[in-house]
């Protein structure tokens, strides 16, 4: 299970309050992101990553941003920011405005950015992880260095495609990381109920792909593992497999009303403490390493940052309907009309 | 113009591909027994040779997969994502089933998804439709299944030149592509340009025939059935022109139109059930668009709506061949 954090981190003040600032800009832009669902400006499945912030974040720092490729599900928008997606143009994607990443054609689900190195961005549970799995093909067969983080849930590692790709990837020494983002449910359904073994990091290893399970709640830690990983996936050129531990702080979607349905409040509470953010701030506080007014400070700053972005994306307009036709295909448009 | 070389529908393919390999170093084949065992109806052989193993085992321009054709569908899609050129060979479009989730849900989708941004260069290629008593699992049809699907292009060349040709634009294209191959022309033999930059263009429709009382209009196996249907009611004097549709998506209706302004009336066939196969979508263009230049409904041949039945006498009565496509005409004269 978890290991505890590290008493010292190898990263300096600058790079921890860096993460800080990231989480909290992500917490702050997914929490935004349900008030404007509920304010009916987001429609559609959304799904936010609060409580799952350290995870991204320390695996998209232990990459060489723009390089390496990464595809995830759709739980997507974290991934696209931490990459360096302009937020405007995600917050405006999921409301479905011109200016999104995709010109509001794509909303929560399908966040693409590939001069960023994300490839999406993907709506049928297990359905990229073979398209992650043929990023790293592309690499190994330009003899690139480059890795592939290929994100999926836990629900995700019960899909046929994936078996299958956890084969090709084995068979062909693929430089992909399968990332399962374990937040403990698939839906509403918990982990105990949909996997014959809980212990999903071991679906790796019939494949003879490196397997291991780890804690993805200690961003310090995490980015630590992620490093580690990344490095040595690069370094031998084949595939890993990596159960991240980690727990969904809110719904499974923004449509998930009534979480009692499969898990308590005391659960949630138990859960809820240990939570990312808190555990970084405590950290650097007991560290010394920065003020509470410093934190207070950056804290307000971007949620400052995140009300901008959310005004200046519903200061878009909605797409033009002949837009409508555009990009089914690079070269022509389909028989139009109804 | 350059110089002919007489082959066969299968050998047209395999040039095609080599030559598109030779060209651009981003052009690999993907797919089940392609390379050491040179293909289940031998399309590729050679071509393991031709490019040898770069590390260990793996040869990166022929690659052999495991029977899994979600997981190779699928990561063949993400190396076109990255910019490969890949060609997938379903061994069976029958099998092609199997993957539909990648096909449909990604490989079409991603360049919309994406509002452009990322572009999916891929050709799904194989047999499709009835070879010879393989029964109700490895008999079908897909193409009406693809050509449903905006994001997909869907062509069915009938003869060795097209074959050749249209493979050539369907590697150089920018979009996903299902090359339908019925496994009945594979031995058939045409003159082919030897031009490896002979490329055949999507959404052109030809004559293959010419002709005044009819429009038979078909693709793939069925062009040489409504040939030979043709040749049988030219003896009772009726001049049926054949429209060789050879594009299915995107469509050529600007030539079927104007044979069916000329013959005043169409019979559209195909290998699929006949009960919602892309012919009825032919059928029902014709049927908006052509209302004043007809003379009598449109009418159809198509596949019987049933499994494909082993017995070879009944695998034939459920195939549509020349004598159905004739009694369909004379019910329309």
């Amino acid at each position: 299970m978890a290991k505890q954090a590290v008493k010292k981190s190898p990263e300096s003040k600058e790079q921890l309050e860096a993460y800080y600032r990231e989480m909290l800009f992500i917490r702050h832009f997914e929490e935004k992101s349900n008030v404007a669902y509920r304010l009916g400006k987001i429609g559609g499945y959304m799904h936010t990553y609060i409580g799952m912030e350290a995870l991204a974040t320390g695996w998209l720092h232990s990459i060489q941003k723009g390089h390496d490729y990464v595809i995830t599900a759709y739980r997507d928008h974290a991934h696209a920011l931490i990459l360096g997606t302009d937020p405007v143009a995600v917050f405006a994607e999921l409301m479905g405005r011109k200016g999104g990443t995709a010109g509001g054609k794509g909303g929560s689900m399908h966040i693409f950015d590939p001069h960023n190195g994300f490839f999406g961005g993907w709506g049928i549970v297990g359905g990229h992880i073979p398209l992650g799995a043929g990023l790293a093909f592309a690499a190994k067969y330009r003899q690139e260095d480059r890795v592939v983080l290929n994100f999926l849930g836990d629900g995700a590692a019960n899909q046929g495609v994936v078996f299958e790709t956890l084969n090709m990837a084995g068979l062909y020494d693929l430089p992909c990381i399968f990332i399962i983002e374990n937040n403990e449910f698939a839906m509403g359904t918990r982990l105990e109920y949909h996997a014959a073994d809980p212990e999903l990091w071991k679906r790796g290893i019939p494949f003879g792909i490196k397997s291991e399970r780890i804690d993805g709640m200690d961003v310090i830690q995490m980015k630590k593992d992620a490093q580690r990983i990344v490095d040595w996936v690069r370094e031998n050129k084949k595939p890993y497999f990596v159960e991240v531990m980690c727990y969904r702080f809110a719904g499974h979607g923004a449509a998930d009303n009534d979480r009692q349905l499969y898990r308590t409040k005391e659960e949630e509470a138990e859960n809820m403490k240990r939570d990312p953010i808190a555990r970084l701030k405590s950290y650097l506080l007991a560290n010394k390493m920065v003020t509470e007014e410093v934190l207070e400070a950056i804290d307000a700053e971007e949620l400052e940052r995140v009300e901008k972005i959310y005004a200046d994306a519903d200061a878009q307009p909605a797409p033009d309907p002949d837009e409508v036709y555009d990009n089914i295909y690079s070269d022509m448009k389909p028989d139009l009309g109804h | 113009m350059a110089n002919s070389i007489e082959m066969t529908y299968r050998e047209a393919l395999t040039k095609s591909m080599q030559e598109e390999m030779d060209k651009n170093a981003d052009v690999f084949l993907m797919g089940e027994d392609i390379g050491r065992y040179q293909g289940t109806f031998k399309v590729t052989r050679g071509l393991v040779e031709k490019y040898g193993a770069r590390d260990n085992d793996f040869n990166p321009r022929v690659v052999d997969t495991p029977i899994t054709e979600a997981g190779f569908a699928g990561i063949a899609t993400g190396a076109a994502m990255a910019g490969l050129r890949p060609i997938v060979e379903f061994m069976t479009m029958s099998f092609s089933i199997l993957a539909l989730d990648q096909i449909i849900n990604h490989t079409a989708k991603i360049h919309y998804m994406s509002n452009g941004v990322v572009k999916c260069p891929i050709v799904f290629r194989g047999p499709g439709g009835a070879a010879k008593q393989l029964s109700a699992q490895h008999s079908h049809s897909m193409e009406g299944w693809f050509a449903h699907v905006p994001g997909l292009k869907v062509v069915a060349p009938a003869t060795p030149a097209d074959a050749y040709g249209m493979l050539k634009t369907a590697v150089e294209d920018d979009n996903p592509v299902i090359f339908y191959e019925n496994p009945g022309l594979y031995s058939i033999k045409g003159m082919v340009p030897d031009d490896p930059h002979y490329y055949v263009p999507f959404g052109k429709a030809v004559i293959a025939k010419e002709g005044k009382d009819i429009s038979l209009i078909g693709y793939s196996r069925m062009t040489h059935v409504n040939l030979a249907a043709a040749e049988l009611l030219a003896k009772d004097g009726i001049d049926a022109e054949v429209v060789d549709v050879r594009s299915l998506l995107p469509l050529d209706t600007e030539t079927i139109f104007a044979s069916v302004a000329k013959t005043h009336r169409a019979l559209v066939s195909y290998d699929d059930w006949r009960s919602g196969g892309f012919g009825a979508e032919i059928a029902a263009r014709i049927s908006e668009e052509c209302f004043d230049d007809l003379d009598s409904p449109v009418g159809r041949v198509g596949g019987l709506n049933v499994p494909m039945p082993y017995a070879r006498n009944l695998e034939l009565l459920c195939i549509p061949d020349e004598n159905d496509v004739v009694k369909a005409v004379r019910k329309l004269l």
